[in-house]
């Protein structure tokens, strides 16, 4: 039986100001709702491929509101 | 600007008005930021500098103790004028700004995209003709100063051709009437007759323009009276203007002095928005300030109710400690979490508005006149007080 990572991104929704960076780096994985604060798109699991569009939104956020996480999980 | 007395030194007696500073203030930041990381002077009533990023981030993040009441630092305080969002404290603060943000999301500053576009060609195409007829080229007069006043005015559903006027007005108010009060009263009552007019108007006729879209505006039952919203287009005309211009002429002035940036943004443009961050951090034009509410003590530095902080999100983006090579310009740093645009509550509403225009008219100009120079038989010039950018640059092209 092998473990499969799951890589996840969340937004802090009481830090996000709306820079809006993440979603320009990413814009797959964020949406914006009308003032233009930012959500993870979905369950905000990361699709592979976009683990390094998933970092750069993490490391570009200025209010340190995004975030990314691995999970183990077993097939 | 009047003559001002010598700084004795940069920790206790700092002025940011100085000539060295308008100058040059990077090592000046660096200097204060290794030896006493956060400044004062007497002068202007009282100032605190801090210079580090974790300093500048934790005051943005205290609107409790840190009032915005003011955000610019003055010789004197004639006019108490407000301008909400960017002058309103929480709780007021919270309507005022969400009702704002809308209007300047990624989505609605896109439909600005194609009139800013054709605006920069325009303007190259005046610098070109200019060129090809023997006269000196300038890229803050003659394009930089232009662009964010002409897209604010289509944005308030005022004439482009306004801008001339809009430009006097920031003059008196940001730069003259820092320590010469008689400016600042005539920039800001120009500017409050002109806006009251607008605002009259749009109530009469409204229109699909943002004047007419705040005056019926409403955010969680709040809405907004006529000298709300003139507090705000003051806001939208201050501080979107020379800002953006600020940034953008900054970007152009390190593009005329790097060849191997400039011609590497030619040759991969799509590297302009990475590099439009790394000149935002490098070269951020805005130092807003706030005051002290009560007395306090901010990391070991008693502070005295009524002192003003200049929050210098230019120094805290050279700061070594959270940007490696802090002090080298690198166009393709990927990991840029810079501070340009405040931290905060505070953040700055137009910043997509910013990011589009700068990162447009980059493109444009390094399309048509790839190939540029600072022109040194004629002076650069840059902006006193609290935002910086190139007020002359002059340029020789192709």
């Amino acid at each position: 039986m092998g473990q499969k990572k799951i890589l996840r991104v969340a937004v802090d929704r009481e830090l996000c100001q709306g820079h809006n960076r993440c979603q320009k780096l990413a814009p797959d994985l964020f949406v914006l709702d009308d003032y233009g604060l930012a959500q993870a798109a979905g369950d905000g699991i990361v699709p592979a491929g976009m683990e390094e569009q998933a970092r750069l939104a993490e490391a570009n956020c200025p209010e340190f509101a995004v975030s990314l996480t691995e999970e183990t999980k077993d097939d | 600007m009047s003559a001002r007395p010598p700084v004795a030194d940069w920790f206790t007696d700092f002025d940011h008005l100085s000539p060295q500073w308008i100058e040059d203030p990077f090592p000046i930041w660096d200097q204060i930021r290794a030896k006493c990381p956060i400044a004062h002077t007497e002068r202007f009533h009282g100032v605190f500098l801090p210079t580090r990023y974790q300093d500048v981030r934790d005051i943005a993040y205290d609107p409790q103790r840190f009032s915005s009441r003011r955000v610019v630092v003055r010789e004197s305080y004639p006019i108490a004028a407000s301008a909400p969002p960017i002058t309103s404290d929480p709780p007021d603060h919270r309507a005022a700004r969400m009702v704002l943000l809308p209007a300047f999301t990624p989505k609605a500053v896109d439909r600005l995209e194609g009139r800013t576009r054709a605006l920069c060609n325009e303007l190259i195409d005046r610098m070109l003709e200019k060129h090809a007829a023997g006269e000196p080229v300038d890229g803050a007069v003659d394009y930089a100063q232009h662009i964010p006043v002409r897209i604010i005015a289509h944005m308030l559903g005022l004439p482009e051709s306004a801008g001339d006027l809009f430009r006097e007005w920031i003059h008196l108010v940001l730069v003259a009437g820092i320590d010469d009060s008689q400016s600042l009263v005539r920039g800001f009552t120009e500017m409050t007759g002109y806006f009251k007019k607008v605002i009259a108007e749009r109530r009469a006729q409204p229109g699909d323009d943002l004047v007419s879209y705040l005056l019926d505006a409403e955010f969680d039952g709040h809405r907004f009276d006529d000298e709300h919203v003139l507090g705000t287009m003051r806001l939208l005309l201050i501080a979107g203007i020379d800002t953006t211009w600020s940034g953008l002429g900054a970007s152009i002035w390190h593009l005329a002095g790097h060849d191997d940036d400039r011609r590497r943004l030619v040759a991969e443009p799509e590297l302009i928005p990475t590099a439009i961050e790394e000149f935002l951090r490098a070269y951020s034009p805005v130092t807003m300030a706030r005051v002290v509410r009560e007395d306090t003590e901010f990391n070991g530095c008693p502070m005295k109710k009524d002192e003003a902080i200049l929050l210098s999100f230019p120094a805290a983006n050279r700061d070594p400690a959270m940007f490696p090579d802090a002090d080298k310009v690198i166009i393709d740093r990927k990991e840029n979490r810079h501070a340009a645009f405040g931290l905060g509550i505070h953040r700055c509403v137009g910043s997509n508005l910013a990011r589009m225009e700068m990162t447009v008219a980059v493109q444009e100009l390094l399309k048509r006149i790839p190939e540029f120079k600072l022109d040194e038989s004629r002076p650069t010039t840059w902006s006193a007080g609290t935002v910086r950018g190139p007020r002359l640059l002059p340029l020789n092209i192709g």
